[in-house]
This record gives C-alpha cells, structure tokens and sequence, in this order.
C-alpha cells in the first residue's frame, strides 16, 4: 500500500487556505440546496448576477465611488488620528483630555454615525467620507498614542546623548517603534473604512457599493446582494493582499529572526 | 582654572528621596583620563550622567568646556530597526554629512572595532552581546568627541576582546587629546587606562580615595598593572568600599 505523504501536503500553506475557500463554497452550496434560490442563491447563480453587474456597467462605478469614500475618510482618519497620538503619546495632559474622547467615540456605533452624517451633510458625498474618518480615526488614535509612549527611554536618551536633530529622532527612534503599532491598527481601520462606506452609501443614495445593495434590496433580488457582498469581501481581500501586507513587509525587515518572528 | 578641563563641584543627587550623591568634587585636566571605581550601586552611573549632562544635579555645578561629548552606556542602546553600520551612522545624524559619508564612516569605524562586511549589515538581535558593545563603542568614537564618558564600556567583552578596546579608546584618545571619563568595577580597567582614578563608597555616594597612576599609559606593562592592582587593593580605604559587596 503506497504511503500518503501527509507531511508534504500539509507543508503548503496556500494549499490550506484553498481548502477553506472550498469548505466555505461547498457549505454555500449546501445552504443553497436545503433553502433554494430565493432564501440563498447558489454560488453559480451569483456569479452570474455578477456577470451581469459588470455588463451593465454598474460595476465599475459602483467600486470607484466607494473606494473613494473609504480612502478619503482612511486618510483623513489616518493623518488625524497619528497626528493627534503622536501629540498625545509624548504629552500626559493632552492624553488624559483625548483618551476620553476617544473611547467615547469608538463606543458610537458606525451607523449612528452615519444617520447623524446624513443630517449634517445631506446627500453630498461628503457624509460618507466624514462617517469613515470619524469611525476609523479613533483607532488610529488609540495605537498611536500607545505606540509613541512606550518608545524606549534608554534609547531617547541616548539619541539625547549623541544630540541628534529632532528630524532624525522622529524618522529613526519614534517611527519604527510607533509603526509596530500602527501598520496593524491601520489594517483594521482600512477594513472598517470600508465597510462604514458601504453602510453610509446604503443608506445616503449617492452611488457606490451600498446604493448598489440597497437597489438589489428594492428588487428582492437575493442573487444581486450576494453578488454586491462578494464584490466588497473580493476589495478587501485585494487590498490586505496588495497593499497593507506588502507595506507591514517593508517595514518590519528588521524583525527577520527575532525571536517569535517567522522567518 | 575652569574654561580647561571638566570640573564638578558639590554634587548632590537623589532619587526618590534616596541620596545617590552627595559632595563629589571632580576635577578631570583636558587630554586626562579619570576613572570612577566602586561597588555596584554607589552611584557611579549617575555621577557619569550629571557629567555628562545628561541629569541635571539637585545641587552642585558642572564646568564642561566641550563641544561634542559623547556616551558608551553600560547598555549598547542600539536602535533594534537599524543594521550595525546604520547605528553608528546614527551617532553621526546631528553632523553635516552626506548619508553616504555617514556610512563610510561607520563602516571605517567598526573594522576599527573588528567587526567586518558582514557584521556591519546585521541588525541587532543577530550579534552577540559583545558585538553589540563593540557596535556601541565604535558610535561613540565616530562622532570623533572630546570628551568620552565610558559606563562600563568593556565589561561584556571576554578578557582578549576587551584589552584590545581599551587600547583603541587609549590610543584614540591620545591620538586626538580627548578627555576620558571611565565607570568601572574592574581595578585592572582602571590601572591599564587612567591617569587619576576616585573611589565612590556607600550610599550616598562619597568619593572616599584618590588615587594617582603616574606612569604613562602605553608605558604600563603586565607585571606593573599587576603590581599596582595589589598596592590598591592593600589599600584600607579600598578594602572599606567594595567590603558590601564582597561579603554579597
């Protein structure tokens, strides 16, 4: 009898994440069967009605405008938010006055955000890009003040020491110790940037994903949700894949063969 | 006098409502090396800091007519996320050089220190312990100061490793006419380099000896490091100071 090879293939690791996809896939295909097309269209079925998105042209659009308003609102979330932690990490009495403010905030759930966006900012793509920021910015907050805290006192003082300019402590002593803390934070908070898009668009009718989920919802067209949901799962994918995993993998080189570290 | 020289006078310290210090007076001559021998906890490192200026004393006053003072703290320091040419390329950041200056420099100075190509582009975590003092040293001697203030620069090198350093540091040192203040509990450290050394005892620090080592520096041998180890440690004062810690 041969013998299977099972620590060979247990070896590639993309052939396990595969395996998961497969599971997931057959289990939707599964619920498919037991509950019919119009409770959850079967994969194929989804596909389809993405197919057609695309022919119709809606597609496209409908990416853009929400890329645009989760990049918008990531970069306003992202500049204020290590801006203000950094402030907030090197001094006691700017901490104790945003800390509050920043756990307040992140206690609001993302959707009254946007019911309150909408208020203020009408129908103008604006209430999107306001939602995400102010949903995603005390996240960032909250990293990069943690981060620029517990920079190394033994290695400021040495910098201190050697009288280095103030430029070069903040790109070679806070950066990297603040960025250990920040590139996983900011992962998050692209995340949730776009999912609060979505949700802000669901409800604002400006275009974009969630318009486009929110007119599926009108039609009782179970298969075009589906497919609107795996156009924005496909975005998140790409973008951990493509942007923030290579952008961690730069920065972190120095941390090859540290102990607890992948290789 | 003062205007040559590092002069300190009346130094008094203390953390956390605990004396470290207390009435040390200093007088190191420009081009001299001073060592400052006692047990551990006597306040050595501190002492080192106020010189250097790096601590401000709760009393006392520090005359310091140099311009570019630098450190070897007990601890390396290095910056975990920069490579061992790029933290002594990092000592020379507030210098106006070119990045690819900086580089040579550092690359220049830590052959000096015997480490090669490939220990230059190692990042911390893969040297050993002496690789990262020698990373450390070969900063400090970058910035090429005039004032060099040692924290127990040598004592993580094994005994060959840490003769040669000292000969560098003593070489450098007369080479440029830099003034050397070394921490220390090792006697032999103290003989080999120093023109003057003061023991601190007890806490709060107090310096209880003075003690002056007249032969040249490159003129001291085995046999006379050897033979002035024992007059010191004849010495009663000497034998009171490190007393605590002999006894554990």
């Amino acid at each position: 009898m041969p013998r299977i090879p099972w620590r060979r293939l247990a070896a590639g690791e993309r052939r396990w994440a595969v395996l998961g996809i497969a599971i997931i896939v057959a289990l939707w295909e599964a619920g498919h069967r037991a509950y019919g097309d119009f409770v959850l269209p079967s994969p194929l079925a989804t596909l389809a009605a993405l197919g057609r998105l695309a022919a119709d042209g809606a597609l496209g659009p409908a990416i853009l405008t929400t890329a645009r308003d989760a990049c918008s609102g990531f970069l306003a979330a992202t500049l204020a938010g290590s801006l203000l932690g950094g402030i907030a990490g090197r001094s006691r009495p700017v901490r104790a006055m945003l800390q509050p403010l920043a756990t307040m905030l992140i206690g609001v759930p993302a959707i009254a955000w946007v019911v309150l966006s909408l208020l203020w900012f009408g129908g103008s793509g604006l209430a999107a890009t306001f939602s995400v920021a102010v949903a995603a910015g005390p996240v960032v907050f909250s990293a990069a003040t943690q981060g620029t805290r517990t920079v190394d006192g033994g290695l400021r003082t040495m910098a201190r020491a050697f009288r280095v300019p103030a430029g070069a402590m903040i790109v070679d002593v806070y950066l990297p110790h603040v960025l250990s803390y920040l590139l996983p934070a900011l992962g998050t908070a692209l995340a949730m940037s776009w999912k609060v898009a979505v949700m802000a668009e669901l409800l604002s009718g400006t275009g974009g994903i969630g318009d486009g989920l929110a007119t599926a919802r009108a039609e009782v067209d179970t298969a075009k949700t589906m497919a609107w949901v795996v156009v924005v799962v496909a975005l998140l994918l790409v973008v951990e894949r493509f942007v923030i995993e290579p952008v961690r993998r730069y920065f972190e080189t120095w941390r090859r063969g540290l102990p607890g570290e992948a290789a | 006098m003062s205007g040559d020289g590092l002069v300190a006078s009346g130094l008094t310290h203390g953390f956390a409502d605990v004396a470290v210090l207390d009435g040390v007076d200093l007088r190191v001559a420009r081009g001299a090396v001073l060592a400052i021998l006692g047990p551990s906890g006597a306040g050595k490192t501190t002492l080192l800091n106020i010189l250097g200026g790096l601590l401000v004393p709760e009393a006392g006053h520090v005359d310091r007519p140099f311009v570019r003072p630098t450190f070897v703290f007990q601890d390396p320091l290095l910056l975990p996320w920069r490579t061992a040419r790029g933290n002594v390329a990092f000592g020379l950041a507030g210098k106006r050089l070119s990045h690819a200056e900086r580089h040579a420099r550092a690359r220049t100075m830590l052959v000096k220190v015997g480490l090669g190509q490939s220990e230059a582009g190692r990042y911390p975590h893969q040297l050993s312990g002496g690789m990262k003092k020698r990373v450390a040293l070969a900063r400090a001697l970058a910035v090429e100061p005039d004032l060099l203030l040692l924290d127990e620069a040598f004592s993580a090198l094994d005994v060959g490793l840490s003769r040669e350093m000292q000969q560098l540091v003593r070489l450098d040192a007369q080479e440029r006419g830099v003034t050397v203040v070394l921490v220390t509990h090792d006697l032999s450290e103290a003989v080999r380099l120093a023109d003057e050394a003061v023991v601190l005892s007890g806490r709060p620090g107090q310096i209880v000896a003075r003690l002056f080592i007249d032969r040249p520096a490159r003129l001291r041998d085995d046999a006379f490091v050897e033979a002035e180890i024992r007059r010191i440690a004849a010495l009663e004062v000497i034998r009171d100071a490190f007393r605590p810690t002999l006894s554990g």
